[in-house]
């Protein structure tokens, strides 16, 4: 019983940091925007360096959606209907579900790593030293382009998945679905609603990911191992984060 | 031991510091001061918070109590923003250099210069090619920290310590793990630089001798305690034990070579038992 006291009161302490963390984070940001150069430059260490892993993934991903719904409708003569399926499932759900779950991985376990090396080899203590403000100069910045690479990301993989190599290449150009079909009825059916709600699922992860990240790779302990380990919480947590959020977020938008 | 009130012209004044790590206490009521352009060494062995008394004077760390003044001011009692402030006026070489590593060393040194000044680049060029030249590293200025040697990256750290011109330098074990030209190069710029440029600076070493002969005044703090101060003549005829034991280090005496353990015989007897 006293133990699981103890655990429970570090995992509500940890969280209590973890917000005051974020509250000083969310007061750097004007001073981050203000360093476009900066910023552009974690944007593309975070984004354009997930790219590969998330146009691979989204191609795969729409060939298999596009392979298993293909055998269901077939059957009901609704094989027209393919290019709805895959669109709904990938921009409601799996484009913003597994690019963060990728993301999580990809660059939130580096943006980690990264900080936790910075901490153990006092390079955030020697910035503290020479008065220039970590939390200004390394924390913000990363965590405000893991909020803006997400989306661009969730996006990119969508149009891999819906479109070029993914489930049009396998129900079009393999499976012999109409063109034409395949497109207009994404058309007729996929609302503007369903994007904005994927936007917004995709701006909510990157920024629980961004968050957890920083703030695992900032209170890392200065060892090899404590570094290891942030890097492992960070991709366990957020992708716990991400399917925990994706429910709450979805029970919201059904309505 | 208290400091005599003769010494009023500190830079920095310690007084009544208490610091513990968890249940470990690392001071236990100690006054320090720093004389202004001098060179005064803090020696001690591994463990004694030498390190931690550097952090607790740039006000990274707080004391549980006692006071920090730097200058006249109660560095614990300002808030961040003139914390900051105050920070400028010191600079810090730590004992890994802790240089950023994406940066080159001439972006390193240029990097505090450009985070608080509007100086033109130009003339941070010039600001930084000084400094190089004064740590004999300006042909190194495009290499990155993983391509330097310990001493050259000390030496990078030194210069960006110096960039923003500041009162007080502290050296966190300069001379850990050098070879010995290295070491003869750090020793000299230490002392160079705090004459060249009117600094105060702080050394903690536990390299008796080298630190000794470079500097005016010394401390040698352990168990919490300063045992010893005053000039390096004065520490090497202070008498004390401990203070003996540790200059001319000797394995065992008033620190024990044994870690505190049950008595010998009756440990391995424990082990026949079982």
């Amino acid at each position: 019983m006293n133990g699981v006291w103890t655990v429970l009161s570090g995992m509500l302490q940890g969280l209590g940091r973890a917000q005051f963390f974020l509250v000083s984070i969310l007061g750097a940001i004007p001073a981050a925007l203000l360093r476009p150069r900066l910023l552009a430059q974690q944007v593309y260490a975070v984004g354009v360096m997930s790219l590969i892993i998330i146009v691979i993934s989204g191609s795969f991903v729409g060939m298999v959606l596009a392979l298993q719904g293909y055998r269901t409708l077939v059957d009901f003569g609704a094989a027209e209907s393919l290019g709805v399926f895959v669109a709904i499932v990938i921009v409601r759900e799996l484009g913003p579900v597994v690019t963060a779950l990728l993301f999580a991985g990809r660059a939130g376990s580096a943006l980690a790593a990264e900080i936790g090396l910075m901490r153990a080899t006092d390079q955030l203590s020697g910035m503290e030293m020479m008065a220039v403000d970590p939390i200004k100069r390394v924390i913000a910045p990363r965590f405000l382009a893991g909020v803006i690479a997400m989306p661009l990301l969730a996006m990119i993989f969508a149009l891999m998945a819906i479109g070029v190599a993914g489930g049009h290449a396998v129900g079009v150009d393999l499976l012999g679905v109409d063109d034409g079909a395949y497109w207009s009825q994404i058309h007729a059916k996929l609302h503007w609603d369903d994007i904005r709600d994927s936007l917004i699922k995709s701006v909510v992860f990157g920024a629980a990911v961004s968050w957890i990240a920083v703030y695992q790779g900032y209170h890392a302990a200065p060892t090899s191992e404590g570094v290891s380990r942030a890097t492992t919480s960070t991709v366990v947590v957020s992708s716990l984060a991400i399917l925990a959020l994706d429910f709450i977020l979805t029970a919201f938008m059904f309505r | 031991m208290t400091v005599s009130e003769s010494t009023t012209d500190a830079l920095v004044r310690v007084r009544g510091l208490h610091f513990s790590h968890g249940p470990r206490v690392i001071y236990d009521g100690v006054d320090v001061d720093i004389a202004r352009g001098k060179v005064t060494a803090i020696m001690g062995p591994s463990g004694t918070g030498k390190t931690t008394l550097l952090r607790i004077i740039g006000g990274q760390w707080r004391p549980n109590a006692g006071s920090v003044h730097f200058d006249g001011v109660d560095v614990h009692g300002l808030r961040r923003a003139p914390l900051y402030e105050l920070r400028k006026r010191m600079g810090m070489l730590f004992q890994n250099g802790a240089l950023l590593t994406d940066l080159t060393v001439f972006e390193n040194i240029a990097f505090p210069m450009r985070e608080h000044t509007q100086l033109p680049e130009s003339m941070i060029r010039d600001l930084v090619l000084m400094k190089l030249e004064a740590v004999g590293l300006r042909g190194a200025r495009d290499l990155y920290p993983s391509q330097l040697s310990g001493g050259m990256s000390r030496r990078v750290g030194l210069a960006r310590a110096i960039a923003l011109d500041p009162q007080l330098v502290m050296y966190d074990e300069p001379f850990a793990g050098q070879d010995p030209i290295s070491m003869g190069v750090l020793m000299r710029l230490i002392r160079s630089l705090n004459d060249a440029l009117g600094l105060t600076s702080i050394v903690v070493s536990h390299d008796v001798e080298e630190v000794l002969s470079i500097s005016d005044q010394a401390y040698v703090i352990a168990g919490g305690k300063v045992l010893a101060h005053g000039t390096p003549e004065a520490i090497r005829n202070s008498g004390s034990p401990y203070v003996e034991q540790f200059l001319r280090g000797q394995p065992d005496g008033p620190v024990a070579f044994h870690y505190k353990a049950a008595p010998y015989a009756q440990d391995l007897m424990a082990g026949v038992r079982t």
